[in-house]
């Protein structure tokens, strides 16, 4: 279940598409300098690969019903974190844009969701530590099993969050985790299962891609440009999300300014070119405040607002309807001749 | 017969649609892709209660499904079918928000219900503008645009590859999804075991077919980059596509259009009445 363009806000959205963005420029990069260029046709069509396997199902024993796999486990064990992600971005947006399945501005959510915590989060700190460099196949499936619920724990756990943070659902956080998680529960662990079944398979066929993936180069120290992208993410997180809970108390200065003139801001001359350029930003100004332009109904409304004369608001709305309807009549019938 | 067959087949009719030869279809693609992302931006942007405000933007799927020759009713079919995410969680809103917002003659419409049908018309508008994009634009058109955008090359290049390998995969899991099917009585044979061999075969098959591509690639001169028949080129008409929704969208989001229509009409009414 992808994160969907209609429970989400610009800000949220935004600030996880930078984010994605940023990791898939990073991880390219990696891709570039440090592994074989055999890799970019591999990827893809392990991409393809796994769109194709996530359309094929088992049926789970004591149910009756069937799962199917999800994949970024799997892909990050075969690849490494760098390809994997890359690989996981593009099934992504092959579905998003194809199937719908997630939106577009959602993109970023859905990546990082389904992206960067297996490959970043789940694969290095779970996976590789309790499967050690040359795992027997019980510590293989246990490292898998406890990589797979957990990673499914957290990804749904980023849907709840940036739900929550966007502010279009009217659900609170405790609830919709308590929906999502116990669900995902049972998806991590037959996600767990299908990946043991499929790994052990290739581990006793071709054993030396396995013991080629675990041995593969340690995340090690980046370069200066890993630590400015961690800053440029951090500000963007910081602005997007933590600036919802910006107070709206006057700063130092303004305080001050109080303190001593008795209004927070000090006003400046009426006529000459101040005056002319206070009224030019005014004017211009697209994000006063920090937040969008109130509309005449009032945009952030948390409740208790009322929506001015309902009659115009309906009437109104449904002439647009018919009028955005009609041209598109007028235009298919202008086509046809 | 499975579950890939038709997803596949559902795969390959958006593909085929891309391949139409209208006006918009030879627009360059940075323009329609730019414009669906002006476009989803600025829905997103709409407040929780704001219903009447996201009518307008109905106009530009229209647009869109109308010169692009794109079938109403396949587009209106694919859309319904992921609309439930959207009303699963919207769905408790009602339950949720129950300070009533709006008086029409003696009913009482609360918020909770406003910001439910939001979300619904939320998730249309999204949804089909990211098909509609593809139907007019063509996934190689999608990743030229973005790429000349700024999309990193590996990351393109791997795209490409993966769209073009998934109607090859696609049908070889298919036939190994039939064969199974033919070969199993009951829950015989469908667990895991026969699972886990079948994915592990395909994902054998795969990662060698891997290797023989790029072989095959270097040797016909592949040194990573794509070559296409049509040059893009981004001229007069793709400005005016780009601004003109620019614009539209922007001028929709930031006044009240149907209030404004809604009020002119109830005057002009009254006036006569």
């Amino acid at each position: 279940m992808h994160m969907a363009d209609a429970l989400l806000s610009p800000a949220v959205g935004g600030t996880m598409c930078a984010v994605s963005g940023g990791m898939i420029a990073f991880c390219s990069a990696k891709v570039r300098t440090g592994l074989d260029e055999r890799k970019v046709p591999l990827m893809g069509v392990l991409g393809a690969f796994l769109f194709a396997a996530q359309m094929i199902n088992f049926s789970i024993p004591a149910t009756g019903s069937s799962g199917h796999l999800g994949g970024g486990l799997l892909l990050s064990i075969l690849l490494g974190p760098y390809a994997a992600f890359l690989t996981i971005s593009s099934v992504l947006i092959v579905q998003a844009l194809f199937f719908a399945d997630g939106g577009l501005l959602a993109l970023g959510c859905n990546i990082f969701n389904m992206g960067f915590i297996p490959a970043f989060l789940v694969y290095p700190l779970l996976y590789k530590r309790i499967a050690g460099p040359a795992p027997g196949r019980k510590r293989l499936a246990t490292a898998i099993m406890i990589s797979a619920v957990i990673g499914l724990q957290l990804g749904p756990l980023g849907v709840v969050l940036e739900t929550v943070f966007s502010g279009i659902s009217a659900l609170p956080f405790s609830a919709f985790a308590l929906l999502m998680q116990p669900i995902h529960l049972a998806i991590g662990v037959v996600e767990g299962v299908a990946t043991v079944a499929i790994v052990t398979f290739v581990h006793k066929a071709r054993p030396e891609i396995i013991h080629e993936a675990l041995a593969g180069r340690p995340m090690g120290k980046g370069p200066l440009r890993t630590v400015l992208v961690s800053f440029l993410v951090a500000a963007i997180l910081t602005g997007g999300i933590l600036s919802g809970f910006a107070s709206k108390k006057p700063d130092g200065l303004e305080w001050a300014i109080a303190g001593i003139t008795g209004a927070e801001v000090l006003k400046g001359p009426d006529q000459g070119l101040h005056a002319v350029m206070t009224a030019l930003q005014k004017r211009t100004a697209f994000l006063p405040d920090y937040s969008f332009k109130t509309t005449e109904n009032g945009t952030k409304a948390n409740g208790g607002h009322s929506l001015g004369t309902g009659i115009s608001g309906i009437v109104g709305g449904l002439m647009t309807l018919a009028i955005v309807f009609l041209s598109g009549f007028l235009l298919k019938r202008r086509d046809i001749h | 017969m499975t579950g890939i067959d038709g997803t596949l087949l559902d795969f390959k009719s958006l593909d085929l649609l891309a391949d139409g030869d209208t006006a918009l279809h030879r627009l360059d693609p940075r323009a329609k892709v730019l414009a669906t992302v002006v476009f989803v931006i600025c829905v997103v942007s709409c407040g929780r209660y704001e219903l009447a405000a996201l009518f307008p933007f109905f106009l530009f799927p229209v647009f869109m499904i109308a010169l692009g020759n794109i079938p109403p009713l396949y587009l209106a079919k694919k859309i319904a079918v992921v609309i439930p995410f959207a009303v699963m969680v919207g769905m408790f809103n009602p339950l949720l928000d129950r300070q009533v917002m709006l008086h029409v003659g003696e009913l009482e419409v609360t918020g909770g219900w406003i910001s439910f049908a939001s979300i619904v018309v939320r998730a249309v508008l999204t949804v089909s503008s990211a098909l509609v994009l593809v139907a007019v634009t063509g996934f190689p058109g999608v990743c030229a645009a973005l790429e000349s955008l700024g999309m990193p090359q590996p990351f393109a290049v791997q795209l490409l590859f993966l769209y073009r390998y998934i109607f090859v995969l696609a049908e070889e899991g298919g036939q190994m999804a039939r064969a199974r099917e033919l070969r199993t009585f009951g829950a015989r044979g469908r667990g895991l075991r026969v699972y886990g061999s079948l994915i592990g075969h395909l994902l054998l098959r795969t990662w060698m077919r891997a290797e023989r591509i790029h072989m095959a690639m270097l040797a016909r001169g592949f040194s990573g980059t794509f070559h296409t028949r049509r040059r893009p080129c981004f001229g007069l008409r793709e400005v005016v596509f780009l601004l003109g929704w620019s614009i539209f969208f922007i001028t929709a989001r930031l006044v009240p259009v149907v209030h404004l229509l809604g009020t002119l009409v109830s005057r002009v009414v009254i006036s006569y009445s």
